[in-house]
Parts: structure tokens; sequence; C-alpha cells
């Protein structure tokens, strides 16, 4: 068989994107610039309490509102809309009904409890302040540790506590370690809640013609397949008359990797209606009711021994549900549970993590998801450690990793680890920083009275998800590669791109197999009735599963191409290369058949071997045989002012191994982005609700993402250590950087103070913050 | 309801409408002048995503009523591109990898836009200073910075 | 995102603004850039009924220079006073604060007339104009006034301006080549408002400080001029100690505000450290 491709020239090539030209003229359509004829505009009233009984809703003075077509509230829609799903599969799991909209009760701020639809969205707009709640207040929980309390009021009287679910991990022997050590360090960590605030809101249109019986839905989401099945069952359709396009896509980040309330609703009221039904939401309401990332509450123990040796690790970690599950709410922090070791060999953990209810909005998958909460407390821990035995930073990080030929690595938490060489990225962000002039310099700073910081982060972290096993709802992933009859290429995919770049990276790796132009390629995605089956984009997944899905479509196409290839030049199939356009005998590049000569061939049907059908298409299901585990070494440098707590950071050095590249270009995109949203969690951002459940950090105004003179330049390095688990090599990069870089940045900040005697600072490290860790200290 | 008549040149071309005095201008833009690759991103007047440029200056499209721009002669991005040729910015966030999801793109060209004409050859400090009212969630603005710089050199031919 | 319908009016005159302004009374609203008034009309915090349009006015525009005073038209924009050459060359200090203030956007479209007006405890502008002492000229229904700057700002988003009444310019006088200012600033990470914001305003003779004003914005609920401050250090040697002694006065006899972004002690503290570095930076 023809696997001889030509030279590679693309793949690992910094391409330009293919999706930039109309993206930078405006010329592209996210769901707000979709108009159809007649088109009416959705509204929803949310609660303005976290937690309380619904009295009464009076409607009437809104529906009265010229130019409102209907406005309906939760017990309109029992028994027409299914509760709102949970995907994730945990042993003795609770979960609450989650109406679309409340019908009885409400449980957290923005909580939706009727929708309008008008003709105008100004109109929308107006009758929300004509509907009538009267709500009786209940007391709220919004505290992790007193909401397991005893005593604490519950969420769910059902289930007589708050506690959604519990999983303990008791691995070697952690009673023994403890005992043994011969020091002991422990800490209460918080991963504050984050707001993902991809810039696109949320947006989701909705058309049902009624004659062919067919829901088409456009939403701004990273899942439109899984978005097409539970639309169908929650509404009850036939699942082949639901379409979703996901258009062009303003990023997601884990928040558009959802089925949310306003999605069934809009899809209902178009169905009732018969009337295309949109809504766009304001980013008022993506700030309480787009689900939020990380809040978790971690107590953690580490035995070591006097020469760095982490012997155990003792955890227990309470993560914040908020009021309902979402899709994946309460697999979020299984994963910070996997990932507890990090990058280094503990044979013995004991863990408890436990799910907590709370009056808040649900947190599910914000980018890194599970693992930067794991990062934040291996490192910090690793560190804390370090200090005590006064050890440099970088020496106890080495006696702990894993040699590079112990892979695949089997942890205690029951995962298997890849590929790696921790060692190697490591000593490529030392050497990049010049490590051990940087400690002088921070030595000869201190005796001036300044105070710089080296933070050093070694991760390891999971992703490409992954084996069906360990995925709700499935872990393939599915590609297809169609080549038309004039010899152009159709590449069909399930991954989901919105700002990662797959209509560029995808069709680097076909041009690359087939020998012929990227022009000629054309990469299609989030179109559930264009395309086969398939899962989406998270989880730093699209090129590890979904571009490996494709490279075997890609060849089995090939394969068939080179059978009708060698009919026409009457040669040996195993002779043939295909290169610049052509498939040759190898040596003979004159006598060439043109790669649209055979496609023509092989749709004409009428010169083809025996036993070979027309067409050159196959779809294939890829499905990996473990998770893909990248990993690699931050370090940051900073400087504080301990006057006032304000943090200089000054330079931020990123090396990272995520296996192959396929376009160096989009990695580092990627890595900086990445880095950006860690270094928020780290300096800027955090979602603060009052002690009534209300969210004072509801707008731009109080919640910080990082601004372009809010973050430095990032230098960037790669390792390359390619994983075993798929064909490509690749293990992904989506997540890396923000994975790392908020331990990186706390480490360096305490680093910083360390003369000061803090030992620990919660993030955001807001000036304010800093401040009073050094007030405290002294 | 009440409405008031504005005229307006948007990209060059004339628009006479009758609108409510609260339509934002970036509706205004949006649906009724159909131009929508002005976007909307916030509500407070923060993150850029709706920045056009009004008689020769950067504003948040949000935060401005159509009624206030009766009689101004607007640029969106769709007016940027000229006989089909990219404008160097658009050409360097292409050739820079200025962008991910896009959604911010147009609100930072446009901001851009004003930034090298205000100062043509400006430093990566005076670049970021010049998109601090531009939010960008994806690229970590690097990149972004980079198009500027690779756009200046362009413009400077 | 979408505001409440309202009654729109936009005069030519300032007579006319102020005769609209009468006969709606508290009902009506004037718009100058938009930048305070429409982003609280979106999220229906403010609701107008008439909203009067300013912006067509004659004369409230432009930067002059008359009779040693710099004379700044309401809605003068904060960008034309941070590029206009009149302006770095004659008061530097207002150039920098302008630019300290939100972002391009922003500084294109707002107005010191308007920020002014609005009050905002953590804008930038009420620290530099009472550091300079600016005269606020007021037009109403009853005729013409001026208003101290130190007898302008009343409580939160409170001002000496009655509903009647429209702030039409500001006189700042231009001071002598030996008077120094600059206004230092920390910003609240994510709108980019005052955590506190200090304008130094002085001048010497020799090493000796002769006259000094700082106004504090963020604080306190007011923006306020730190006469501790002043009259510690006023007459002394301007020496890193006495700079430093006054410094600590800096949020005496004050109500400090906290919120989430700053806790009570904190912004003491900030008022004390970004006084000393203002005046530092305005003494070297």
């Amino acid at each position: 068989m023809a696997t001889m491709a030509g030279p590679s020239r693309l793949i690992g090539a910094p391409i330009k994107r293919r999706e930039d030209p109309r993206l930078v003229q405006g010329l592209s359509h996210y769901v707000d610039d979709i108009k159809l004829v007649n088109m009416h505009h959705c509204t929803f009233l949310r609660s303005d309490y976290a937690h309380a009984d619904i009295k009464s809703i009076d409607t009437e003075a809104a529906e009265n509102l010229s130019g409102v077509v209907k406005v309906i509230t939760g017990v309109d829609i029992q028994g027409k809309v299914g509760s709102i799903p949970c995907a994730a599969e945990i042993e003795g799991l609770k979960v609450p009904d989650h109406p679309a909209l409340a019908v009885d009760r409400v449980r957290f701020v923005g909580e939706p409890i009727a929708a309008v639809v008008a003709t105008d969205p100004y109109v929308a707009r107006d009758a929300l302040d004509l509907i009538e709640v009267e709500y009786d207040e209940l007391p709220t929980v919004v505290d992790l540790d007193d909401a397991i309390e005893s005593d604490s009021t519950v969420i769910y009287d059902e289930f007589g506590d708050n506690i959604a679910f519990t999983m303990p991990l008791d691995a070697g022997d952690v009673d023994a370690a403890f005992a043994e050590a011969d020091h002991v360090v422990s800490q209460r960590f918080v991963n504050q809640r984050l707001i993902p605030n991809s810039i696109e809101p949320r947006g989701v249109l909705a058309e049902y013609l009624p004659g062919e019986g067919t829901l088409t839905v456009w939403s701004s989401t990273q899942v439109p397949h899984h978005l097409k099945t539970i639309l169908s069952l929650l509404l009850d359709l036939p699942e082949q008359l639901v379409r979703v396009i996901a258009p062009e896509v303003g990023g997601g980040f884990g928040s558009k990797l959802n089925v949310y309330p306003e999605e069934a609703v809009v899809a209902y009221l178009a169905t009732e209606l018969r009337k295309p039904v949109k809504w766009i939401e304001k980013r008022s309401e993506g700030f309480t009711t787009t689900i939020h990332g990380r809040d978790q509450v971690d107590y953690v123990d580490m035995a070591v021994k006097n020469d760095g040796t982490i012997t155990a690790l003792r955890a227990k970690l309470l993560a914040n549900m908020g009021a309902y599950h979402q899709l994946l709410t309460p697999i979020i922090p299984v994963l910070t549970y996997l990932m507890m070791p990090g990058a280094y060999k503990i044979s013995n953990i004991k863990l408890e993590l436990i799910g907590v209810f709370t009056n808040k909005m649900a947190t599910d998958a914000y980018r890194g998801a599970g693992r930067p909460e794991a990062t934040h407390i291996i490192e910090r821990m690793v560190d804390l450690a370090a200090q005590k035995l006064g050890m440099d930073p970088k020496e106890i990080r080495f006696k702990n990793f894993p040699q590079p030929d112990e892979f695949p690595l089997e942890m205690a938490t029951g995962v298997t680890y890849d590929s790696g060489n921790y060692q190697m990225s490591f000593n490529k962000a030392l050497d990049t920083v010049d490590y051990a002039n940087l400690r002088t310099r921070q030595a000869e700073l201190r005796s001036q009275g300044r105070y710089l910081g080296i933070g050093v982060a070694t991760y390891a972290e999971i992703c490409g998800m992954g084996p069906s096993v360990g995925v709700a709802g499935g872990g393939w992933e599915s590609s297809t590669v169609r080549i038309e009859r004039t010899g152009k290429v159709t590449v069909l995919t399930g991954v989901s791109p919105h700002g990662q770049g797959q209509e560029t990276s995808f069709a680097q790796i076909v041009a690359d197999e087939y020998g012929i132009s990227i022009d000629d390629i054309v990469v299609i995605h989030g179109d559930t009735g264009r395309q086969p089956q398939g899962i989406g984009t998270f989880g730093s997944r699209a090129t590890a599963v979904g571009g490996a899905a494709l490279i075997i479509a890609t060849q089995q196409v090939k394969e068939k191409m080179a059978q009708i290839a060698a009919h026409m030049l009457e040669a040996n199939v195993d002779d043939l290369v295909f290169e610049d356009g052509n498939i040759f005998v190898q040596g003979s590049p004159d006598s060439a058949v043109t790669f649209a000569d055979v496609a023509a061939t092989a749709h004409v049907a009428v010169n083809l071997p025996p036993d070979v059908e027309p067409g050159l298409e196959a779809t294939h299901f890829f499905e990996p045989s473990n998770f893909t585990y990248p990993f690699g070494a931050h370090i940051s440098i900073v400087e504080v002012d301990p006057e006032t707590g304000e943090i200089d950071l000054q330079r931020y050095v990123a090396v990272d191994d995520c296996g192959n590249i396929i376009n160096p270009l989009l990695v580092d995109g990627q890595v900086h982005g990445g880095i950006a949203q860690g270094l928020g969690q780290a300096m800027y951002e955090g979602a603060v609700y009052d002690e009534n459940g209300q969210l004072l950090t509801g707008s731009f105004m109080d919640y910080a993402i990082p601004k372009a003179t809010q973050v430095p330049r990032f230098e960037t390095e790669h390792t390359t250590t390619p994983s075993p688990v798929n064909p490509l090599g690749v293990k992904g990069v989506g997540e890396a950087g923000t994975i790392a870089s908020s331990p990186c940045l706390v480490n360096a900040v305490v680093d910083a103070l360390s003369p000061f005697g803090v030992t620990d600072i919660d993030m955001p490290m807001t000036p304010n913050r800093v401040w009073q860790a050094i007030q405290d200290a002294q | 309801m009440a409405t008031t008549q504005i005229n307006t040149t948007i990209n060059g071309e004339d628009y006479t409408h009758e609108v409510e005095p609260r339509l934002l201008l970036v509706h205004y833009l949006r649906e009724v002048a159909g131009l929508t690759g002005t976007h909307v991103g916030c509500e407070t007047s923060l993150c850029g995503a709706c920045t056009a440029i009004v008689d020769g200056q950067a504003v948040k499209t949000c935060t401005m009523l159509a009624v206030q721009a009766d009689g101004a002669d607007i640029t969106t991005i769709e007016g940027l591109a000229q006989d089909g040729e990219l404008h160097p910015i658009q050409e360097g966030f292409w050739e820079r990898h200025g962008l991910q999801c896009g959604f911010c793109t147009p609100g930072m060209i446009v901001a851009a836009h004003q930034l090298l004409e205000r100062n043509p050859s400006p430093t990566e400090e005076e670049i970021r200073h010049g998109l601090e009212g531009n939010f960008c969630r994806c690229t970590g603005y690097q990149h972004i910075v980079d198009a500027v710089q690779y756009a200046a050199e362009k413009m400077q031919g | 995102m979408i505001a409440s319908s309202f009654e729109y009016f936009a005069p030519t005159s300032v007579d006319e603004a102020l005769s609209l302004l009468s006969e709606h009374g508290d009902d009506a609203k004037i718009l100058a850039g938009g930048h305070s008034l429409i982003p609280a009309m979106k999220l229906r915090l403010a609701e107008p009924a008439v909203l009067i349009d300013i912006q067509r006015v004659e004369g409230l525009k432009g930067i002059s220079e008359s009779d040693g005073k710099l004379v700044i038209g309401a809605l003068a924009t904060h960008h034309e006073l941070e590029s206009s050459d009149l302006v770095n060359r004659t008061l530097p200090i207002l150039a920098q604060t302008a630019g300290e203030i939100g972002d391009v956007q922003v500084r294109n479209k707002g107005t010191i007339g308007g920020s002014l007006s609005h009050a905002d405890p953590a804008a930038d502008w009420p620290a530099t104009i009472l550091a300079l002492d600016a005269d606020l000229k007021i037009v109403g229904s009853g005729g013409e006034r001026v208003v101290k700057a130190t007898d302008f700002f009343e409580e939160l988003y409170t001002t000496a301006l009655e509903a009647d009444e429209i702030l039409t310019e500001i006189h700042v006088s231009i001071p002598d080549g030996n008077t120094t200012g600059t206004y230092l600033k920390l910003h609240q990470v994510a709108s980019g408002f005052a955590l506190t914001g200090v304008a130094a305003v002085l001048s010497k003779s020799g090493d000796v400080c002769e006259n000094i004003a700082v106004g504090i914005t963020g604080v306190s609920d007011v923006p306020y001029r730190a006469s501790e401050v002043e009259s510690a250090l006023a007459g002394r040697a301007l020496t890193a100690d006495n700079i430093a002694a006054a410094a600590e006065k800096a949020a005496d006899g004050v109500d400090i505000l906290e919120d989430i972004h700053a806790s009570e002690a904190y912004r003491s503290n900030l008022a004390k450290v970004y006084t000393r570095r203002a005046i530092e930076g305005a003494a070297s």
C-alpha cells in the first residue's frame, strides 16, 4: 500500500490560519449575526434571591405589552421540557431535579424563572420589568466549610444534607508514611471561584419547521452533538430531526461545554410558537448563569524525608458544586483527585473528595478543569516542603520526578502517565532563566530591601480526553474525509473548534498525507446535519482524538486512491508516491496521474479495479487507549512592592511538552492564552458572593480579566516527547498554560515575601491581599 | 413610540433611518444597517468589542446612542479593507496569529487603527496601553502586539 | 443592556438646554459624553424620562487661555485634555490625569464636565481639580455662578449643582514656572477607576515648600483636600523625612471607603504611600 507520503511540508510549520480572513474583516457569523425571517426575541426573568420559595408570579402586565408574544414560567413547561441533565456517573451521586425554569423554589441568584418572547429585543427587555414575583426568602448556604456542618441549612430537603457525593482513596500505607516522616507540612488552600467570560456571550437561535418536523438550533456551544442528542430527549423530538449548528463560536474555555436551560427553553419556544426564537446572553447574565470554574477548599498534609523524598500525601478536598449539577459539574474535582501527585512519584496517597451543594451558580469545566486545582496544591506543597527542609525548590523537584524510562507510569491515584521526561523540560526552563544567577541576584536585591521572587512550577496534566471509559458521554472522536469528484477534499470533523484553529491544523495533516495543496482542503465542523457523529472540543482533545481519527480516515481513503491509481498506471500499489498533486511510481514522476484524475475516476466509476467501489470517502471513529499527559516547567520572576503590595511581573518563561506539534504558531497562541488565564486567576480574578448569595463581582467593573497592560510578554519553549496513545504522537496544549501558571506565580510571590515570613497567599493576589499578608506575617 | 430621524455615513455609504432615541449605536449598526462585524461583548463599556470609528474617534458604540451619531461619519471593521485588499492591520493580525476565536478582533483592529493614526511607530508598552480598552480572552495579547507592530512597520513603508 | 424609553432633546444653546431642564426638572438628565450616564441607563440604574443631549450646544467645547487662566469647556473630552499642547505646556498635571482615565475609547468620548458632575468617588478628575483649586462655572435659570472646587463635591454622587443647573466651564489659574504637580494612581484592576488617586501640586523656593495642595480621590465617599498634609509641609524643607511625616496624615479625619477591592486599612495605607510618592514626584 502507498505508505510513502511526499516530504513533510506542512506538519510542524507555522501556517497562517485559514479562518482569519473572514474574522479580521468582521464577515463571519456568530449566533447573534444570524437573522431569520420573522425572528422573535427571548429574554429571561431571573431570580434576585439565592434561596427562596416562589409564592406567585404575575405575568399579566408583561403579556399585555404591545409586541410581547408569549410569557412562560416553570409551571407552563412542566412535563414539556425535561430536567437539565448531568452526565456524571459517580457512585452515590445525588442528582437534583434541574428544571429549565424554576417552579417552586430558586436556589441561586440568576436562576431563570420566566421567559418572554417578543417581536423586538427592546420590548422583550421592557416586559421583564412588568413581571411581578413574590418570594419567601430562605436562609442561604454560601460557604463551603459551613455547608457541610450538621447544622447547615439544607438546599435539598430530600437529600438530608448538602453533600452531593464523597469519593475516597487510600493507596499505599499513608499512616505509616506519616508516622515515619521526618517532616510534615500542612496547608489549607482556597482555589477561588472563577467566571470564564468568553468574549462572545452565549446565544441560541432555534427554528422549527412544522411541515418537516425539523428543529434547527444555532448555539454558541463547544458540543453540538451532545446538544442535539440532549435537546431531542428534553423536548421528546426524534433525534434525526434535530440539527445543531455551532456557527462561529467566540471562545468557550469549557463554559460552552454544556447544555443550558436557555438552550432548552428557546428550542421549546420555537417548536411551540412555530417561529424562529433568538436569545443572546447579556454579559450580566453570563456572570451569574454561565458555569463558573474552580471553587475548592483543600486541606492538605505532605510527609517528607530529610533528603526531600515525598513519601505521602493526605488531603480533604471540598468542591463546590453550586446549586445544581450542570453537564459535568461533579466530574471536575475528580480530575483534581486523579492528578494530585502532579509530576512526582508519590506512592502513598489518601484522599477524601467531597462535592458540596451551595446557593451559587453551578461550577463546571473551565480551562484546566480540576487540574489547575491539583497543580496548585502539589506545587505549593512541594515549595512549602522545600522551605521547611531548607532545600532549593529546584532540588526537591528533581528528587521526586520519575525517570524517563519509567513511563508508562502507573500512579497511586489509578491513572497511567503515557510518556514523559520531566528533567528535560525543567532543565530547559532553568537554563533559559539562568536560575543560579537569578538566585544570586535575588540575594543582592534583598540586601537592598528589594523583594524579588522566583517561582517555579513543574506540572503534569491529563488531557486528550480521552478513552470513553473515562469521559461521560463518550471519549472517542470521529472524522470524515471525502474527496470530491474534482479532487477537492472535504474534511468533516466532530470536534468543534471555537478559536483553536483546526480548519488550518487539520488541513495541514491531510495536505501532507495526500501531497496536495492546503488550498484544496476545506475543514467543516460544528454542524450535526453535515458531519457524522462527534463529541466536541474540550479537555485539550481536538487534535489528540479528532486529529487521530482524521489521520486514520485520511489514510483509509488514500489506500483506496492508491488502488485506483495503480490500476490507472498499471503499477504496483506499494510503489506509489503522492506528491505535488500527483500520484506516480517512485522514481518515475513523469508518468503520473493527477490527484484530481484519480478522484474523477473514482466517481465516474467506469475504470475501477475489480472489487473497488466508487467514491472516495471514509469515516473513522477513534477511541484512544489512554489519556495523554502533557508536562512542562514554568518559571516566573516578580518584584513585590512591600509598601503597596503591587506585583511587578518581570519575566515569564514556559517550557511545555505537548508531544508532537502540528502548527507551532497555534501552539504558542494556546500557551499564551492559557498563561494569561492562569495569571488572571493568580492575580486578578475571583467571584465574590456576599453572605446572602448575591454576586458582588457581577460585571467587568468588579471582575477583572487581564487587559493588555496587565500581562507581560511570555517566553515560550518546548520539548518534544511524543505520546504513544495516538498515531500523531500529540498530547494537547489548550490548558497547559492555565494549569501551570497560577501556582508558578503564587510560588514567586511567596518566594519574594519569604523574608517577611509569608508562607502562603490566597489568590487572587491583589495588592490588598499581598500587603495584608505582609502585615499579618510581621 | 417616538422616533427621531438620523443621517449617518457608514463606510462611505449614506444611511437615513427613524430610530427610537434609546437605540444604542451598536444595535443601529448591527440590526438596522446590517453590519454585524461590530460585536457586543459586555454591558459596561469595558470590553471594546463594539469599537467603531465615529468622526475620527474610536468609540465604544455600546455607550453611544444612535441619535448621538446623527450626522456622523462612521467606519466599522467592514470598512477597513479596500478593493479586496486587507488593511495592513488586518493583514498583521493574520500574519502574526493575532486572533483565535475572533470575537474581539474587529474592535481590537479598529482600536489599533486609532492607535497607529495617533502614534505611527509605537513601542510595545504604547501598544498595550492603546489597547487597554479591548479585552481578549484567547491570545494573552502577545500576538496582538506583534500584529500591531507588523502593521506599523508596513504602514511606515 | 437596553435602557428604558425616554424623550430625547438635542438643544443647540445653553439657554435652550436650561429651559428644557427647568421644564422637566428631576425627570431630566443631561447627556454629555455619556460615559457615566449611558452605562447606568443600560443597567436601568438610571431611568430618566427625558434626556437632554448637550453635545451640540455652542460654547461648551474647547480649551483656551484667558487672563492667566486655562478655560476648559465642560464638553472637553479627556482625550482633548490629554493631547492638548496648551494643557501640556501650561498645566501638564491635567494632561497626566486625563491619560489615567479609563481607556482610549472612553477618553475619546468622556468629558471633564460629565465626570465632575457625576462625582463618582473614585473618578480621577476631582483629585486634580481640587489640588489646582479650580473654579467651576455653573449656569442655571437663576443665572451664572462660580463654585470653588473645594465646595463642589458634597456627598457621594452629589455636587453643588442644582437640578436646573449645568456645569459649563472649569477655570484653572496657570501657575508660574516654579509650580509642579503630579497625579499618581493605583487602578482598581477591573474598572480602571482609582483605588487611590493623589494629585500633589507644589511650589518651592530652594528646598523649601512654599505652597502645596493635595487632592485625594478613591479613598472616601467624597474627594478631599488633604489639608493636614498640606499644613504639615508648607514652609518646610522638602526632605524625604518631612514628606513622609506629612504624608502619614493623608487619611486623617476621613471616613475611609471599604469594598471588595480594598479594605479600610489598606486604603488608608495607600492614601499615605501614594501621597508621599506624589509629593516626591512633584518635588523632584
